[in-house]
């Protein structure tokens, strides 16, 4: 009896219709915010900022474009990556050509590209689904890289298609530190969580989920099909556009269109299928997950093989840590399909409960 | 022409190494409606456990024997550890585990038979046959003649198997009817566990072109990758469908390689090559528009 949620009685819509209706949620919320503004900036250090926190946002915001096409609407997509891409090489070229366009503008001006290819690459949506869907989203994942690394305009005349991203400047100030480009990012990320989760919950969301469980069930109760599944697709771009041009200014510096592959967008959906398919939680469990165990990894299995004194080499590790991707993926798949945040869910339940079951 | 008909007989030839990928994936479809996004991974850890196999020392009849066995064990593991347990989840949950599935074995293939690239040599030399060479002046390899006829060897085999077979023929009730074909006796497991076996030995034999032709190497599981669009040009369910797309996707894409990059160089400047690498897909794109099932797939009828 951890805590509980008896006794809270909503007197007007508005309190009912809240984000967080629960107190308690309210308060974690808060408390977690105030965490990650005020207490982890203080205490974190340079490599954990920039090997570890921002990597992690801007992988959290694309799981959480992804999540909402493929967990929320039920598309499944291979080109997350890609779309990253567009947003990317996107915020780069809006930077390049206009002049003095405020760097935040470019960042949304990148989504909105992304979102217009991800509308681009949706329309096939509307009369295939499922795996065909996903080998048209190969499609874009193929193409989109091969444009970007050919016409050279996109990165203006660099060599091979690498670009150098800008300096990010906001009001006059430099964000240069990994920790002030931390505090941009996490910014970013938690608006545009928020709104994801204010999303999924309003009519927009729960057509996206009726087009997920029966399309054409939803298209008899009055869904139009066209506008509800392009709009998660356009949704879903705009996010995975805004973590890529955040992962070329604020993570990398440098990217390359070849950086952006095929196994990258495999990792995004192997991070919500491990966090949570349809799950805004699911997507930072996910992300997290899937970046901290190639670290871990790295860490324990040359200790475990010097322990046991087994050879041990390099190609090791990633060998091992692919194949234990693969097997968690049909662990997960097999044993618990709502990810790391049923999990999550499952565990608060419990507390609920305790220690009197029954 | 001469050069035209020399590209699109080599393209020709490509697609149907291309068709043997896809076959795999039409089999596991039709009897147990899979969609076997490991096929690829299949075909490298194939090559790689006859290679494997032959390195530490046995010839390559036996390695190729040792190769199937592995290939069947895999996949009646596969029926039963895996696909067993996600019986009534979605299709697309079932995709999801065959990519976690092909994540696996990238992982642990390398892992047993080690990673660096290999040369597979079945004694088939890989040089133009000098008799067409002199005739017609176009070079046709004959190994892509071998592999070709290996292709319609298979395919006949296949045919034969599920049309006469008392198995071929469980099989094919099984695929145009579960629920049918349990409820007069035949065995549901039984059957996926065969389709696997079946599923595993045509990576096999692909394994074996590819990896003769392009040396046993990881990037086998990316040109695996390329079965896709051929399966969407020949619909899912249909073994001719998987040949014809096959021949289509890689007659198409040699041609679109040759042809296309001069033209867009006069229009943008630059090198345009590569194109390869993603026309398949932006064809199978194309023809989704046109015929959503495919040239010779079944149409699907959605019921609430």
């Amino acid at each position: 009896m951890i805590y509980r949620e008896a006794g809270q009685f909503k007197t007007s819509y508005a309190a009912d219709q809240q984000l967080f209706p629960i107190r308690q949620d309210r308060i974690g919320i808060l408390i977690l915010l105030a965490v990650v503004f005020l207490a982890i900036p203080g205490i974190a250090s340079e490599y954990w900022f920039s090997a570890i926190l921002i990597p992690f946002l801007i992988f959290s915001l694309a799981a959480l474009g992804l999540n909402i096409l493929t967990g929320y609407a039920g598309q499944l997509s291979l080109g997350s990556a890609a779309f990253m891409a567009v947003g990317a090489y996107a915020a780069y070229n809006f930077q390049l050509r206009i002049d003095g366009i405020p760097i935040l503008i470019s960042f949304g001006f990148a989504g909105l590209t992304a979102a217009g290819v991800g509308i681009l690459f949706g329309l096939p949506s509307l009369w295939i689904k499922g795996f065909y869907l996903a080998v048209a989203t190969l499609a874009a994942q193929f193409f989109i890289v091969w444009c970007l690394t050919k016409f050279p305009w996109f990165s203006n005349y660099s060599s091979s298609g690498v670009i150098s991203a800008q300096k990010v400047v906001i009001l006059g100030h430099e964000f240069a530190s990994p920790r002030e480009k931390y505090l941009l990012v996490l910014s970013i990320v938690a608006v545009m969580a928020l709104a994801a989760k204010n999303m999924v919950r309003s009519s927009t969301g729960r057509a996206w989920m009726a087009v997920r469980d029966m399309d054409v069930a939803a298209a008899v109760i009055g869904i139009r099909l066209m506008p509800t599944k392009l709009l998660a697709f356009a949704v879903s771009s705009f996010y995975c556009g805004v973590a890529g041009a955040l992962y070329a200014f604020c993570y990398l510096g440098s990217v390359e269109p070849d950086g952006f592959s095929l196994d990258m967008s495999f990792r995004i959906l192997f991070m919500i299928i491990i966090g949570g398919v349809g799950s805004i939680l699911g997507s930072f469990l996910g992300a997290a997950f899937i970046l901290l165990l190639p670290i871990f990894l790295d860490i324990t299995l040359p200790w475990a093989a010097g322990l046991l004194g087994l050879p041990f080499s390099n190609a090791t590790v990633s060998h091992i840590q692919i194949l234990l991707f693969g097997t968690l993926i049909m662990f997960f798949l097999i044993v618990e399909p709502h990810g790391l945040a049923r999990l999550w869910q499952i565990g608060k339940e419990k507390l609920r409960l305790w220690p009197f079951p029954h | 022409m001469q050069f035209f008909m020399e590209v699109l007989i080599g393209g020709l030839l490509s697609g149907v190494m291309y068709a043997l990928v896809a076959l795999g994936f039409v089999l596991i479809y039709k009897a147990s409606g899979v969609f076997n996004f490991a096929q690829g991974a299949m075909v490298y850890l194939a090559a790689l456990s006859v290679v494997g196999c032959m390195e530490k020392g046995a010839p390559l009849w036996l390695a190729i024997i040792l190769a199937f066995a592995i290939m069947t064990l895999f996949g009646i593991a596969t029926e039963k550890f895996v696909l067993r347990k996600l019986v009534n989840q979605p299709p697309i949950a079932l995709f999801m585990a065959t990519i976690g599935l092909a994540f696996f074995i990238e992982g642990l293939a390398p892992m047993v038979f080690g990673s660096a690239p290999r040369a597979l040599d079945l004694g088939i030399v890989d040089e133009p046959i000098p008799a067409i060479l002199d005739a017609w002046g176009i070079v046709i390899s004959k190994f892509d003649l071998v592999a070709a006829g290996v292709a319609a060897l298979l395919v006949t085999t296949l045919a034969l198997f599920f049309q006469y077979t008392r198995i071929g023929r469980a099989l094919r009730a099984v695929a145009d009817d579960h629920q049918a074909a349990l409820s007069i006796g035949i065995p549901l497991q039984h059957i996926w566990a065969i389709v696997w076996g079946i599923a595993g030995f045509v990576a096999l034999v692909a394994g074996l072109m590819w990896g003769a032709r392009n040396g046993v190497q990881f990037a086998l599981t990316f040109t695996a990758l390329k079965a896709l669009p051929v399966l969407i040009i020949g619909g899912f369910t249909s073994v001719p469908g998987a040949i014809v797309g096959g021949l289509l996707i890689g007659a198409s894409e040699k041609l679109a390689e040759i042809y296309l990059p001069p033209v867009m160089q006069s229009l943008f400047g630059g090198n345009f090559g590569g194109i390869e690498g993603w026309f398949p897909y932006v064809l199978a794109l194309f023809f989704l528009l046109v015929r959503p099932e495919g040239l010779f797939g079944e149409k699907h009828i959605d019921r609430v």
